[in-house]
């Protein structure tokens, strides 16, 4: 599904943030990366969707080589892969229902896109995802009267709107309660699951990675220094992840 | 009894640039007064011909109230078409030079458009105008038109500039071609304060109308102009009365756009004063 090669990435030269990363993620499944902050996690789920460039490497969606891709081709590349934000992302000003839209924008020419014609069917996704995600009745409100746990359930909508064949999502739960967090996680988990999308998710929590994930990487130093089942997640390995080991106590 | 702390240091930044800057602007004022003769005794001169002007002012003589008429019509066409035209103009030059979204290739172009625009004064620009096409309302529209791309250029580019990077990036993660991003990422995020911009705009060009026509381009500053020279001063006080009863009904229309556009305010909380209005405004950010 996503085969990841060679892939390195350094915004200032010589001093990568990601070193060689060869992994791949299987057709479905939730695969976590965990990591301590500003070790490349979010890098590496960017560059999948090129938000960032890669400097080298090879990023195999579907067959395509990501990294190779520019204009109207990643464009299209992009309307597969859908993304969850850390601070959701939704365009404050518009509605809830312009920002489950936003998922079709690929698929609508910018004309009708500008006049809000969508196409029924689209309108018709929107209002059951709507649903789905519990904001029934929500549609009309505009994004920034929601709270954060609300934001969320809207970002995940807006990229399942996209009938994704892959889902990433950056420290989706990462600004929220840990409640919350679980209830989107599980929200997330189910889509995926009934939708049969893989899900790539960064993340800071431990625990959480373990309840959710099918596969656990670990990254430190820009690179995968783990990767297996949650299970097989103990402590020295923690403590290879992340360094240290007080707080493990 | 403790002792001392120890001393460490000083805990603000005290520089002496700011205190250097204030002494020789207070030196160059007291220096630019006496070098334009600016005096007590020039002030109380001025003031006995002031009195003497404004005596002569009243009552307003609105007598030639057709020419009066046809000149403020004429002030508010130029004002209306010259913010029309401007702001649709100023659109996409200021979107080309907002250098976050545009390549340095388009956006200095642009962006020296704008400058070029704002750099001379709206008056010179109607000179110019009035002699490349002559006397009339023409030269007036294309002056306050320029100015309009001039001002809201620049202030659209900024508010561009400013916009959340992150509600872009999701658009574009979605695979949305460029000017889908343009409206569903970045004109959401800019578009009160456009709004906000345009009108301030109109209320300005509403203004400027009334004062091109001194240079003979059009509206009713013709009038006036050729009322001081008449010595009508008379008939010069019934113009300015009517230029800020003009100027007023503008700013109140002005205030209405921005009320509905920006506070999402109803036709009908227009003409509700206090409670309701506030509530209107409260329940907005900006």
């Amino acid at each position: 599904m996503l085969d990841l090669r060679h892939l390195s990435k350094s915004y200032v030269a010589g001093k990568p943030v990601l070193s060689d990363i060869n992994v791949a993620i299987p057709a479905q499944g939730i695969t976590a990366i965990i990591g301590a902050s500003g070790t490349g996690k979010s890098t590496l789920i960017r560059c999948v969707n090129r938000l960032v460039e890669p400097s080298q490497g090879e990023i195999l969606f579907d067959g395509a080589d990501m990294a190779r891709l520019s204009g109207k081709a990643l464009r299209h590349a992009r309307r597969h892969i859908g993304m969850v934000f850390q601070e959701y992302n939704l365009v404050e000003r518009l509605t809830v229902m312009e920002n489950l839209l936003c998922g079709r924008l690929g698929y609508v020419s910018p004309w009708r896109a500008w006049r809000r014609k969508f196409p029924p069917a689209d309108i018709a996704r929107a209002y059951e995802l709507l649903d789905l995600v519990g904001l029934a009745g929500f549609a009309h409100q505009r994004a920034d009267a929601l709270s954060g746990g609300q934001r969320q359930r809207v970002g995940i909508a807006r990229a399942v709107m996209q009938k994704p064949r892959l889902l990433l999502a950056d420290e989706p739960t990462s600004s929220l309660d840990p409640k919350t967090s679980v209830e989107i996680m599980e929200l997330m988990a189910g889509i995926a699951r009934t939708h049969g999308i893989p899900v790539l998710v960064n993340m800071h929590d431990v625990e959480l990675a373990k309840r959710f994930a099918d596969r656990v990487l670990g990254m430190a130093g820009g690179r995968i220094v783990f990767d297996g089942p949650p299970a097989d997640l103990d402590d020295a390995m923690l403590k290879k992840i992340y360094g240290g080991e007080d707080w493990l106590h | 009894m403790s002792t001392a702390p120890a001393i460490r240091e000083d805990a603000f930044r005290r520089r002496a640039w700011p205190r250097v800057a204030a002494v020789a602007l207070f030196v160059y004022v007291v220096y630019a007064c006496a070098q334009l003769d600016v005096s007590w005794e020039r002030v109380h001169a001025g003031l006995d011909n002031a009195a003497r002007f404004f005596s002569r002012l009243f009552p307003p003589n609105f007598t030639r109230s057709d020419l009066l008429i046809k000149g403020l019509t004429e002030s508010l066409e130029i004002a209306v078409l010259a913010s029309t035209l401007g702001i649709g103009l100023a659109l996409p030059i200021g979107l080309a030079a907002a250098r976050n979204l545009m390549p340095a290739w388009i956006s200095w172009p642009a962006r020296f458009v704008i400058v070029a625009a704002r750099s001379l004064h709206p008056v010179i620009v109607a000179i110019i105008f009035v002699k490349a096409v002559g006397f009339g309302a023409l030269a007036g529209i294309l002056a306050l038109t320029v100015a309009s791309i001039g001002f809201i250029g620049k202030l659209f580019t900024e508010a561009i500039e400013e916009i959340s990077d992150k509600q872009v990036e999701a658009i574009r993660a979605t695979g949305a071609p460029f000017p889908s991003v343009l409206a569903y990422g970045v004109l959401p995020q800019v578009f009160s304060r456009f709004i906000g911009f345009a009108t301030y705009q109109l209320d300005s060009n509403l203004r400027n109308s009334t004062m091109v026509g001194i240079v003979g381009a059009g509206g009713i500053g013709g009038t006036l102009f050729a009322a001081f020279q008449r010595f009508d001063y008379d008939y010069v006080c019934a113009i300015l009365i009517s230029i800020i009863a003009l100027i007023m009904i503008g700013e109140l229309f002005a205030t209405a756009i921005r009320a509905i556009f920006i506070e999402n305010a109803t036709f009908a909380d227009l003409f509700r004063r206090g409670e309701a209005m506030r509530h209107v405004r409260h329940s907005e950010d900006d």
